[in-house]
């Protein structure tokens, strides 16, 4: 076996073992917060604080009983749920947890990515993979021949389309920021401080770290808004909103096979946050303290930096559930196509003008 | 050995798709043979090295346009199975016919050039022809003008759309 493949191997199981044991710590987190947001108490049974409570979960429905629809559309019904997991797990492959190092292999020095596949398309990558999740959800709800799972379906394929364009379209001033569409790149292009031509302007900004929110906050507001949907969350979990669907395109689905949609549900969510921190938060960049801590902790700390930040996101992310109330459909398709695609392009417009000014100065002069 | 492996996986699932595409008697069967047949093709273009193509390629085709097939076919409803009696006289004999002079040209194309079944090239040599800032520097410089009208074009049909769909008489008594 060559060693890209051993490394590649490696980086695939160390993926796999971090998401699963990831989501079991986030559904207990998202549980406790909105119970300390809503004034209850939450799991506290099984474990410290109830940490384990998702995995007795995670038990319970192993060995609960699998129903099979009697009108159900046999082989589209087991695919779904496959279809749900595996996009949310190749999303992960790209987002690069920390700068590239050096180790010895096999008597042989090796460079290895901190990133599951360092492709000079990430961005694509990353959007072509997402869009797949809708199929999981359009399957599902057809698949499972009754009417809520349907109309759950149907309004989830709707709401995953609209928000996508918005999505892709907040990426596009992104990606011409920082001249690369690689994810490594995008993160390395958000080092070091702000500066500013105006010299008073520039004592204020040069504290503030280079991170893509602060010149393209409204791009950042966009993608935020329209993650927030793509992930069919509150306040656009119209897709499962229990008092009108039951339980949305999921409804027939028992035992394991609702494990699945429940953990890929978790899983984009999470990818969802370290993709927007990567993007606009500055990803794994942060100190590394390496004159104060071993270098062996050291190392750890890009990846440390990540995590903090994918964990405030999601901490908004829990927030905003507990928060805000549903949106009504007919605003729901508003807000995407009346208000984020017209302001995204017109935000688009903007920075490439100030971009070309950047480059090639103003065309009068 | 990886190489091979590489290839045919794909290969197989594009021929698997293709004959799903074919032989199901479900329509959102279909679309979804379809897909497979699309996201293989994408694995290997990228291969090939063409990574830029194939992210497109799933991004357009197996993204937008089958999921819009899907929720067309959902919504037109599913249940009754295709008509398989032909509306066309003759079809079968033309289609057949066809095909067999596409095959006839094909396969001359391919024995005139001295086509060899060759699959392993340096990949050193093809790098750079899939990156998109090859694509956009060509793009955006010998072929703009096609570039431009095809844009002009796209934004034609959109309105048409729109103002075929945009019903004025009940618009106004809202």
């Amino acid at each position: 076996m060559s060693i890209d493949l051993i490394i590649g191997l490696t980086k695939a199981f160390l993926v796999l073992g971090l998401l699963l044991t990831n989501t079991i710590l986030l559904i207990w987190l998202e549980r406790k917060l909105v119970a300390g947001m809503q004034s209850r108490v939450g799991p506290d049974r099984a474990g410290p604080f109830g940490i384990l409570q998702t995995v007795a979960d995670a038990v319970k429905l192993l060995l609960k009983e699998q129903i099979l629809p009697l009108k159900a559309d046999r082989a589209m019904y087991l695919l779904a749920p496959i279809l749900a997991l595996v996009p949310s797990f190749l999303i992960f492959m790209i987002i690069p947890l920390g700068p590239s190092f050096d180790i010895v292999l096999q008597g042989e020095n090796v460079t290895v990515d901190l990133v599951g596949a360092n492709i000079n398309v990430g961005v694509l990558f990353f959007l072509a993979i997402s869009s797949l999740a809708v199929y999981s959800v359009v399957l599902a709800g057809w698949s499972s021949g009754s009417k809520y799972p349907l109309l759950g379906g149907v309004r989830a394929s709707a709401q995953m389309i609209s928000y996508e364009a918005a999505m892709g379209l907040a990426l596009v001033p992104v990606i011409l920021y920082s001249g690369s569409m690689s994810m490594q790149d995008i993160v390395q292009s958000q080092s070091g401080f702000l500066s500013s031509p105006i010299p008073i302007l520039n004592s204020i900004v040069s504290f503030i770290p280079k991170w893509n929110i602060f010149p393209q906050f409204v791009a950042f507001a966009i993608f935020f808004i329209a993650s927030v949907a793509e992930v069919n969350r509150a306040p656009f979990d119209l897709v499962e909103a229990e008092q009108e669907l039951v339980g949305g395109f999921h409804t027939e689905y028992s035992g394991f096979r609702f494990a699945m949609f429940f953990l890929a549900e978790y899983i984009n969510m999470f990818n969802m946050c370290a993709i927007t921190a990567t993007f606009f938060l500055g990803g794994w960049l942060g100190p590394t303290f390496s004159n104060i801590l071993p270098p062996i902790i050291s190392a750890f700390m890009p990846a440390v930096w990540l995590g903090v930040k994918t964990f405030s996101l999601l901490f908004i992310y829990v927030w905003i559930r507990a928060t805000l109330p549903r949106l009504r459909y007919d605003q729901l398709m508003e807000l995407g196509w009346k208000r984020l695609i017209p302001i995204s392009l017109v935000w688009l417009i903007l920075s490439s003008i100030v971009l070309g000014v950047r480059e090639f100065g103003l065309p009068w002069s | 050995m990886l190489e091979i492996f590489l290839f045919a996986v794909p290969a197989g699932l594009v021929i698997l798709g293709a004959l799903i595409v074919i032989f199901a008697k479900n329509p959102v069967h279909n679309s979804m043979g379809l897909v497979l047949t699309l996201s293989s093709l994408a694995i290997i273009y990228i291969t090939l090295n063409a990574t830029f193509v194939a992210m497109v390629q799933m991004l357009v085709y197996a993204g937008a346009v089958m999921t819009l097939f899907l929720f067309v076919i959902m919504m037109i409803g599913v249940d009754k199975p295709e008509q398989s009696k032909e509306e066309i006289k003759g079809q079968t004999l033309l289609v057949s016919g066809t095909l067999l002079i596409l095959i006839g040209i094909i396969s001359y194309v391919i024995i005139s050039s001295g086509f060899k079944w060759d699959l392993y090239f340096s990949p050193v040599e093809y790098s750079l022809e899939g990156t998109p800032d090859l694509i956009a520097s060509t793009l955006f410089t010998e072929w703009i003008l096609p570039f431009e009208i095809i844009s002009i074009l796209l934004i034609v049909a959109t309105t048409a759309a729109i103002a075929l769909a945009y019903d004025t008489k009940t618009r106004k008594h809202k």
